[in-house]
């Protein structure tokens, strides 16, 4: 056997891949569960505090402030184990995977709020005066005149930080989720070969590369002109 | 509730441990931010050869690591590896990852830095007789730095919070020795501890960074 035969052997042996492909397509699954519910629960979190926000209450955007600066310096990690290893103590005991999307929700919440935040700052004074003194209430100033605006401008941002954030699905697997990390690993031990892990590596490459692609391109399409 | 998350006995006995774990982290982090740094000004140099023999292959290698995530880079390394023969330790593989995946974020900002230089301070350098290597060094690179430092001073606080993933491969950083901490006194207030540390370590960089980012955002309409 040469060496490149042993190493396709060791790698990517077919035997272990095929037995292992059901497990890693449920873990891609849960993947994408996971995925579309922190981006969804994040990113609208993120777009509420930022609207609170503008109401420009005094105490209530210290608290706003708090909290986006906490999960911001916290790392997505710590969070997911506080929340998973800690709370019990609490007399709430959420599952791992509840534990990882209520943690990268937080996440996403605090970054998306800062970003949805610098947008509707960066709207001119003006723009405010003049839609009131033609009579529009405060919400629909904010909702029609001083939201599409900024919502254009925070798109090239807001799309890395999401990708970003939802990466951070592969950290479940410290929580016990069966996801595509967490399966590909048990399978490494059962099987003591790494082919699985190969295969959970393509997993992530099939499910992030077209996002990260289609971002590319909307960072072009939506690019601040200088 | 205090007695489980802010227990001052257990904090009192496992407080030399977290400590440990603190200082560890620090020096990773003063590892693998110049590691990232420099993989990254690898790349924004490369990527200042316009030929697209050059081109392509560093937008696919840049896409790749932005897609991948870090801990499957991490565990693939530190798991994968061995198979090969090839047995790292915890500490190496995150020096190789971070090396790798923070380089590729590093090498995209200073890259946008570097076009943020206009081509006419290039030309006018080479034409008082300087090198192109002196024209980078001397002229475009400070600028370039100094256009996209809120980026890198961004990116570092993703670095050093990344650091936490060390604790998945057992390099004895914060987040690891809170969590041997955890069970060895079954509670959770050195996991709380850690957290409180991490948030008094970066929150003042959060709170600059937040400053500099809004003017960003609203200066560029």
């Amino acid at each position: 056997m040469s060496t490149w035969d042993r190493f396709v052997e060791t790698f990517f042996n077919a035997k272990v891949m095929v037995k292992y492909l059901p497990d890693i397509l449920s873990g891609m699954v849960v993947t994408i569960e996971l995925a579309v519910l922190i981006v969804l629960s994040g990113l609208f979190a993120g777009l509420v505090l930022a609207l609170l926000r503008a109401l420009a209450i005094r105490p209530l955007n210290w608290l706003i402030i708090f909290v986006v600066d906490l999960f911001r310096s916290l790392p997505p990690l710590v969070i997911i184990v506080l929340i998973y290893f800690g709370l019990p103590a609490a007399g709430v005991s959420p599952s791992g995977f509840v534990s990882t999307w209520l943690s990268l929700a937080f996440v996403l919440m605090a970054f998306s709020e800062e970003i949805f935040w610098a947008g509707i700052t960066s709207i001119p004074k003006g723009q405010w005066e003049a839609s009131r003194s033609t009579g529009l209430s405060f919400g629909q100033t904010l909702i029609n005149v001083v939201l599409p605006q900024a919502l254009r401008l925070t798109i090239p941002p807001l799309t890395n930080r999401t990708i970003a954030i939802t990466k951070g699905t592969a950290l479940g697997t410290v929580v016990a989720v069966a996801e595509i990390l967490g399966q590909a690993s048990s399978a490494v031990s059962n099987s003591y070969n790494p082919s699985p892990l190969m295969m959970g590596a393509a997993a992530y490459l099939v499910l992030f590369l077209p996002v990260v692609v289609a971002a590319r391109w909307i960072e072009t399409k939506f690019a601040w002109k200088r | 509730m205090i007695e489980s998350f802010f227990n001052p006995e257990i904090i009192a006995a496992i407080w030399p441990i977290v400590l440990a774990g603190l200082l560890n982290t620090v020096l990773l982090s003063l590892i693998v931010v110049p590691l990232g740094l420099l993989g990254g000004l690898i790349l924004a140099l490369l990527a200042t050869v316009h030929h697209p023999l050059v081109r392509w292959p560093l937008m696919a290698w840049v896409d790749f690591f932005r897609a991948f995530p870090p801990l499957v880079l991490l565990v693939l390394l530190f798991a994968g590896l061995p198979f090969a023969g090839l047995e790292l330790g915890g500490f190496a593989c995150v020096a190789i990852a971070f090396f790798l995946n923070t380089g590729a974020y590093y090498g995209e900002i200073l890259r946008a830095g570097i076009d943020s230089v206009p081509a006419g301070q290039v030309e006018a350098g080479r034409s008082t007789g300087l090198s192109r290597l002196q024209a980078m060094t001397y002229i475009v690179l400070p600028q370039a730095v100094r256009n996209v430092l809120p980026d890198l001073m961004s990116n570092t606080l993703e670095v050093v919070k990344l650091t936490s993933l060390g604790s998945v491969v057992a390099v004895p950083e914060l987040l690891f020795q809170a969590r041997q901490a955890q069970s060895l006194t079954y509670n959770a207030t050195p996991i709380v501890l850690a957290a409180i540390i991490y948030f008094l370590l970066l929150w003042p960089l959060v709170r600059l960074l937040s400053r500099l980012e809004n003017r960003a955002l609203a200066g560029r309409r």
